[in-house]
């Protein structure tokens, strides 16, 4: 018998991490498209750490910063009651961190795809950096605005390390599916590992399937424009 | 390259900005506009300070009170004709200019129409209709006919010409077209190496300078009088007639020569 709660976690956990993503990273990656400055290649390095590190890596800098112990997790548990080690908020402000770059990058390609007169045409008509970004900008990038949130959402679902180390393997509270099977299979049993695995392959797969498709059908339409 | 620039234009005039490639005719009007800044010196408009380095002062481009028309058209590819030239409304402000530009720029049959199916000519009145819907005091053209055929261009510069004079605009150009220049332009400022080499009337700055290509016929027949001689000469199925001084070049019927345009007085020169 399957246990649902894993995949309905992960789930859940994957389209809050889109969802913020997707607000935050909009007006992060309008910014990091301006002209380069040392404080833009910094924030950029940061952003696309996680790319390169491991996710152990962060999962451990995190846990120190939420653990009860440490100043920053010290400090929300004694002014706002909230503890994020071992709960699903601190895996939801680990996952967010750790696919910052799947939603930036493809937004930053974006808004650096399109030529610096469009903006330059909606501000001569009087509009402000937030019209033009909205009202002009976004509506031109949706290829790549669709591939930032379908990243987002396949790479949420496959984490693991950062997950592990950040929830813990709390059943129906931080154990995600990618954790279930990895228990399914430290218990030999392996057609509930399966299982889990099998519905997680198919989403991401139906997931990427629809990126393509959406992207080809566009590429078509400009064609016969 | 250091540009240079000291002018002043009179409100409703219609002013050309001639030069090489790289002289800064462009970024004249990028600063004019708040794209780019100047490093120092002022940009004053009716009184109004758009940018003063000593004062500090930078007004944003929204807030300048410009329409600018770019080479590349600069159209909003998600939105269709209509869409594009009421993006300069501000809210809650009526559509009726829209209406009326797409009259004047004969647009009015393609207002439902996708920009991606438009031509090169169509396009840059779309653009043009866009930049005079937001109202501005002054409107700069960035070569904005460079990239249309000989035929529409025509058009565009008569549609241009009504336009300025219609919505009483202070219009900048930017151009390499001598025609262009003449006909739309009350003067032209000539740029050379960022620097104002001259600012006078395009009849007399084209005249003076020459540069417009020479022209070449041959030589059908001389009429020599006591003052000088009369020389015909067969160009373009035409003949037309010089007349020279004596001291001028020595030609003979027969021989092809070119005629030079300088100073009011059209010269014969030897190929």
């Amino acid at each position: 018998m399957v246990e649902w709660s894993p995949l309905w976690l992960t789930l859940k956990l994957s389209f809050l991490t889109t969802l913020i993503l997707f607000c935050v990273a909009i007006p992060l990656a309008n910014w990091l498209s301006k002209e380069k400055t040392i404080p833009r290649t910094f924030v950029e390095v940061i952003v696309s750490m996680p790319l390169v590190l491991p996710p152990s890596v962060i999962g451990f800098y995190l846990l120190l910063a939420f653990s009860p112990a440490g100043a920053l997790g010290g400090m929300l548990e004694k002014w706002f009651d909230i503890r994020l080690v071992f709960s699903f908020g601190g895996l939801l402000i680990a996952s967010i961190i750790y696919s910052l770059p799947f939603m930036v990058h493809p937004i930053q390609s974006g808004l650096a795809s399109l030529p610096s007169s469009l903006k330059e045409a909606a501000y001569s008509l009087g509009k402000s950096e937030r019209q033009t970004l909205f009202g002009v900008l976004l509506p031109n990038i949706k290829p790549f605005l669709f591939t930032g949130v379908i990243l987002t959402f396949a790479h949420t679902i496959g984490e693991f390390g950062i997950v592990l180390m950040i929830g813990g393997n709390i059943p129906g509270k931080t154990r995600t599916a990618s954790i279930a099977i990895y228990d399914e299979v430290e218990a030999f049993n392996y057609p509930a590992a399966n299982r889990y695995a099998l519905t997680l392959l198919t989403i991401s797969f139906i997931m990427l399937f629809l990126l393509y498709l959406y992207n080809r059908r566009l590429a078509r339409i400009n064609v016969i424009q | 390259m250091m540009l240079h620039v000291d002018c002043r234009f009179e409100q409703g005039k219609f002013i050309a900005v001639y030069g090489p490639s790289g002289a800064g005719k462009t970024s004249i009007l990028r600063m004019l506009a708040g794209f780019m800044n100047p490093d120092e010196g002022y940009i004053r408009m009716d009184n109004e300070s758009w940018f003063d380095s000593g004062k500090r002062i930078h007004v944003k481009p929204q807030h300048r009170k410009i329409g600018f028309v770019f080479q590349d058209y600069a159209l909003f590819p998600h939105m269709n004709v209509r869409e594009n030239i009421s993006f300069a409304l501000k809210k809650n402000e009526s559509a009726e200019i829209v209406e009326e530009l797409m009259h004047v720029t004969g647009l009015t049959g393609l207002a439902a129409r996708n920009i991606q199916t438009l031509s090169g000519g169509q396009k840059q009145r779309v653009a043009l209709a866009r930049a005079i819907a937001s109202k501005p005091s002054i409107l700069l053209l960035d070569e904005p006919l460079s990239a249309i055929d000989q035929n529409m261009r025509v058009q565009l510069q008569h549609t241009l010409e009504e336009v300025h004079k219609r919505y009483k605009l202070t219009s900048i150009l930017v151009s390499h077209n001598m025609e262009e220049i003449i006909r739309l332009s009350d003067f032209v400022i000539h740029l050379e190496e960022g620097q104002v080499r001259q600012i006078s009337a395009p009849v007399s700055f084209f005249r003076d300078h020459n540069s417009a290509p020479e022209i070449t016929g041959q030589v059908v027949s001389i009429e020599k009088n006591p003052d000088g001689s009369c020389t015909f000469i067969l160009l373009n199925n035409r003949i037309i007639k010089i007349y020279s001084d004596n001291d001028g070049q020595q030609v003979e019927v027969g021989e092809k020569v070119g005629i030079v345009y300088k100073n009011d007085v059209a010269k014969i020169r030897k190929l």
